[in-house]
């Protein structure tokens, strides 16, 4: 598992005055799934691009397979299948005609490729659509039937460039699984672009966070919140109100965030508390909700409920794409 | 890996086969081969009609007789070459405007650079495909008008006349090729297709309306005066001339006309002496090539640079999804 097949080494990508990759360092292992994530115009397509050898780096290495993509793209088209962001097929040539001329292009013998078209639009659900006119198809029978002209040349990495934008919900969780199901069968890389946090989450083993051309930090979701959230792990949300026997004028103004900084000034480790719409949140180093709920009790404050939140890959979305964009 | 055979088709013929397919397919080359065909017969009938009238025996291109069925007219519709002039434009506009930013708007262009194929075979693959077309076409029509003529007028055509209008359809050709780069260039550069036929259409329009009356502008603020020497009037015929042969339609038609007219001697304005002693006979196609060499390499030399343009236009371009 551990053989590195895409490699980029000091990658950067200038428009003009613009950086749109930033030094770019990202190994990709064979094998795996991996999801560059982040939000539109991060750089994501453009270092797909160098990758594919469709653009040229300013500086550093791109290589895929072993091959340099940017001295010999030609070679490695062969061994990798791009699936470009809404990708389009010649509306008047049928699904069958426009996989073939896919395979023609990549000198593939037009018997075997008749057969393998027919096999992949099986595979991929649009064996009935198969001879109809591509102008008559869905959005997301276009991609699927993208994801059939990627793999009718064979290829040992695919690439997919948002490939779930502008797919209803029951589309795409069709198509990661398929995606899954092929790399499980066929032993395939698969290099997933997508500003959609929960898709990437649901099929990746590893993800690259993306951000203004840099990447942020890489690895799988448990690692990457260690990493990012290495000091405040957990968030502990407590509802507090007043006791049942209370006076109801008091409780706007007992139960304040300072009030509850105070009382949770002995315990070690609480990094800072905040409220939001009447709930207030206390962020931790480690789990302390039985030392948390102790000190409310003891006040005399009546706790309505207590709950500990795992940093998802919502958290650690918005915190760095928020935090990237704000460094601008 | 894929096996790669040598009877499979190499990729390059794979897009042009492809690029033909779909020109012969679609609507916009049928109406067009309609379009000419259709005016070529009437400038044929016309032709016809009045050539009993404009064969003198006494004038010595009656040898070149089949000729004139492509030159000469009635007056109620233009003749053959004027036609081509007129429409080869249209044709070779039609057939480029669109070539790569219409692949490029329907999110085919980055599907198709992303097999392992060259990217230049994209842009030659479609060059070649149209003029093949063009030239199928073109041939078409000249042995077409040749065998109508022959049917009705019961002469054939001698062995120059033969190779003069094979050479006239070769220029035609190369004049509608000009044509197809320049708009190949324009749908390269604009990412609107209807954008980058406005323009070539406007370019079109220029030379073949606003061009001449812009000529005709300088030529009479230049005139020289009734005094001025003999020299000094051809020289001003002969920049006024070069200045029109800066439209390749001017080339074209000096061409056209000196391998269609073997009676034409010279394009340029002739002293009374170089006339003096001058056999008023027909010039052997030798001579005629000769004579419109210079205008035969100019358009080649135009055709040239603008597929170098649209060629590094296109290879510079970065290509995204649409």
């Amino acid at each position: 598992m551990a053989e590195p097949i895409i490699e980029l080494v000091d990658l950067t990508k200038r428009y003009g005055t613009f950086t749109a990759v930033d030094q770019l360092n990202l190994t990709i292992q064979k094998g795996e799934i991996f999801g560059l994530l982040g939000p539109n115009g991060a750089g994501k397509s453009t270092t797909i691009l160098m990758m594919m050898g469709l653009t040229e780096p300013d500086s550093g290495s791109v290589k895929v397979c072993g091959i340099n993509s940017t001295s010999n793209p030609i070679d490695v088209k062969r061994k990798v299948g791009y699936l470009p962001e809404d990708v389009g097929f010649y509306d008047d040539y049928t699904g069958i005609e426009n996989l073939m001329y896919t395979a023609r292009l990549n000198r593939i013998d037009d018997s075997v490729a008749k057969q393998k078209a027919e096999q992949l639009l099986l595979r991929v659900g649009l064996a009935d659509a198969g001879n109809k006119k591509t102008g008559k198809y869905s959005r997301g029978m276009r991609q699927r039937l993208g994801l059939a002209d990627v793999l009718i040349k064979n290829p040992e990495i695919i690439i997919l460039d948002e490939p779930t934008s502008g797919i209803d919900p029951k589309g795409v969780r069709e198509f990661l699984e398929l995606i899954a199901q092929l790399r499980k069968e066929e032993g395939l890389t698969v290099l997933f672009s997508s500003h959609n946090l929960h898709q990437v989450q649901q099929a990746c083993d590893r993800v690259g966070l993306f951000v203004n051309g840099k990447l942020l930090a890489e690895g799988d979701i448990l690692s990457l919140s260690k990493k990012l959230f290495s000091d405040n792990l957990y968030v502990i949300e407590a509802g507090i109100e007043q006791p049942k026997t209370g006076t109801q004028d008091v409780v706007g103004e007992k139960y304040t965030t300072e009030w509850l900084i105070k009382l949770l000034e002995p315990i070690r480790g609480i990094a800072s508390v905040t409220q939001k719409n009447g709930v207030f949140l206390i962020e931790c180093s480690s789990d302390l909700s039985a030392l948390i709920a102790d000190a409310i009790l003891k006040s005399g404050a009546g706790l309505n409920h207590l709950s500990k939140k795992e940093y998802g890959l919502d958290d650690i979305y918005y915190r760095y794409f928020e935090g990237g964009q704000s460094h601008e | 890996m894929n096996s790669i055979n040598t009877h499979v088709a190499h990729p390059f013929r794979v897009i042009v086969n492809k690029e033909i397919s779909d020109h012969v397919r679609s609507w916009r080359v049928i109406i067009l081969i309609a379009i000419i065909a259709l005016t070529c017969m009437g400038s044929m009938y016309t032709a016809l009609g009045s050539i009993g009238k404009a064969v003198k025996t006494d004038e010595p291109e009656g040898a070149f007789f089949f000729l004139k069925l492509f030159t000469i007219s009635d007056g109620s519709l233009p003749s053959f070459i004027v036609f081509i002039s007129f429409l080869g434009p249209l044709l070779g506009i039609s057939l480029g405007f669109d070539a790569i930013n219409l692949e490029q708007n329907k999110g085919t262009l980055s599907r198709v650079v992303s097999q392992p194929i060259h990217r230049d075979y994209l842009i030659n693959a479609k060059f070649v495909a149209a003029l093949s077309v063009i030239s199928v076409m073109f041939f078409a029509l000249a042995i077409l008008v040749m065998g109508l003529g022959l049917i009705i007028i019961g002469i054939p055509p001698t062995s120059e006349e033969f190779l003069r209008i094979v050479v006239f359809t070769l220029i035609s050709i190369l004049y509608v090729a000009f044509w197809l780069n320049l708009s190949i260039f324009l749908s390269v550069k604009f990412r609107q297709a209807a954008t980058s036929a406005l323009s070539a259409i406007s370019i079109w329009l220029f030379f073949s309306i606003f061009f001449n009356m812009i000529i005709n502008l300088i030529a009479k603020a230049f005139t020289p005066s009734a005094m001025a020497s003999e020299n000094q009037v051809i020289g001003f015929q002969n920049f006024i001339l070069d200045l029109l042969r800066i439209s390749p339609g001017q080339l074209f038609s000096e061409a056209t006309t000196t391998l269609l007219m073997p009676s034409v001697r010279s394009l340029g304005p002739l002293t009374m002496e170089q006339i003096q002693g001058a056999i008023p006979s027909p010039l052997p196609l030798g001579q005629s090539l000769l004579l419109v060499w210079p205008q035969v390499t100019g358009l080649i030399a135009a055709t040239i640079v603008c597929f170098a343009l649209s060629y590094v236009a296109f290879m510079r371009m970065e290509i995204r999804s649409r």
